[in-house]
């Protein structure tokens, strides 16, 4: 089974952003695509995923509200917050889940960290 | 009318999101507590539309620091407080420096400074993105209701303007209040040139132009 990353921003132009990125960084990697958390919680629960990138400030439930409810489902799946809002608590509440902060705007240089590490963990974990 | 198409108004959206984040830091900074933020309301309205949509949302007096922008676009930058928020931020900001009893004598002067740190955080990061210019004027105290902050100092006609705004709370302190800005028509124009170069940029040519 190949890697499958979920992508999670209320923005079109920011999912299409992210998705090039990806597709550059990790070619072999199957992208979906939700544009809130309640989307995403439902592609969770009809297929695998094994990644996740998403936004912060999204209407509705926000980006650590999403984090928490894929950290208790998925102890172990590679989550990263992409925001710019830098505040002590909102990294404070990704650290607290354990989900990277990718800081926006996006590009490769900023998501290669998380993407390599997260292939990392992937593969020492037998995906 | 111009008319902002799908990915255009995302990608204004977002270039809002990320500038108004980045102001959220550093208002954080000075206020030691969290800020909260919504997402960017954007739209395409008259100024006494943006008014009314304001009052229908704040029945009490407010008070706003408004600074206008120039460069290749230009328009007014506000941050928005209903009157006792005001208070309370300028309490929460000065309280280090200077008494209780002596802080009405401050307040115009705290709030400036204020907003100006804020819009200049988010006016800059936005020309940033956009790679661009802006120059902001120094800032000034509005009071009153939503009208005279809408109130074009130049020209006073009722033309459509882009209203942004954006909400933002400081819950442990009492203070809630609103980015908001307004830009008219021939700067919207250049806005849209340059929200298309900026979508060119990030996401190559072939989508841009599909969109």
């Amino acid at each position: 089974m190949g890697t499958t990353i979920m992508i999670v921003d209320d923005s079109r132009l920011a999912r299409i952003v992210l998705s090039k990125a990806i597709a550059t960084l990790q070619p072999e990697w199957t992208q979906v695509e939700a544009g809130s958390t309640d989307d995403a919680l439902a592609i969770v629960d009809r297929q695998s995923v094994d990644v996740a990138v998403f936004d912060y400030n999204m209407p509705g439930r926000d980006g650590l509200s999403l984090a928490g409810e894929l950290r208790e489902r998925f102890p172990v799946m590679p989550l990263a917050i992409v925001t710019a809002n830098v505040q002590d608590e909102v990294i404070a509440g990704a650290r607290a889940v354990n989900a990277t902060f990718v800081s926006k705007p996006i590009n490769e240089e900023t998501l290669r960290g998380f993407l390599s590490g997260a292939a990392l963990r992937l593969r020492s974990a037998g995906k | 009318m111009i008319e902002l198409e799908g990915l255009e108004r995302d990608a204004l959206i977002e270039l809002v999101n990320i500038g108004v984040s980045r102001a959220a830091v550093g208002l954080r900074k000075m206020v030691g507590e969290q800020v909260t933020l919504s997402v960017p309301s954007l739209d395409l309205m008259t100024r006494a539309a943006a008014t009314k949509l304001i009052r229908e949302r704040e029945n009490m007096d407010l008070v706003a620091v408004s600074q206008d922008f120039e460069g290749v676009f230009s328009g007014r930058a506000l941050l928005i407080f209903p009157l006792d928020s005001g208070q309370s931020l300028v309490r929460v900001v000065a309280s280090d420096v200077i008494g209780d009893g002596e802080i009405d004598l401050i307040e115009e002067e705290t709030l400036a400074e204020t907003g100006n740190i804020v819009l200049n955080q988010c006016i800059g990061s936005m020309a940033n993105m956009l790679q661009q210019r802006l120059t902001l004027s120094l800032p000034q105290i509005i009071r009153g209701n939503g009208q005279s902050l809408f109130e074009q100092s130049a020209t006073a006609d009722d033309g459509v303007v882009l209203f942004l705004y954006i909400n933002f709370a400081i819950d442990v302190r009492d203070v809630r209040g609103y980015i908001a800005m307004l830009m008219d028509l021939p700067s919207l124009a250049v806005l849209k040139r340059l929200v298309n170069d900026f979508i060119t940029r990030i996401v190559g040519p072939e989508v841009s132009g599909a969109a």
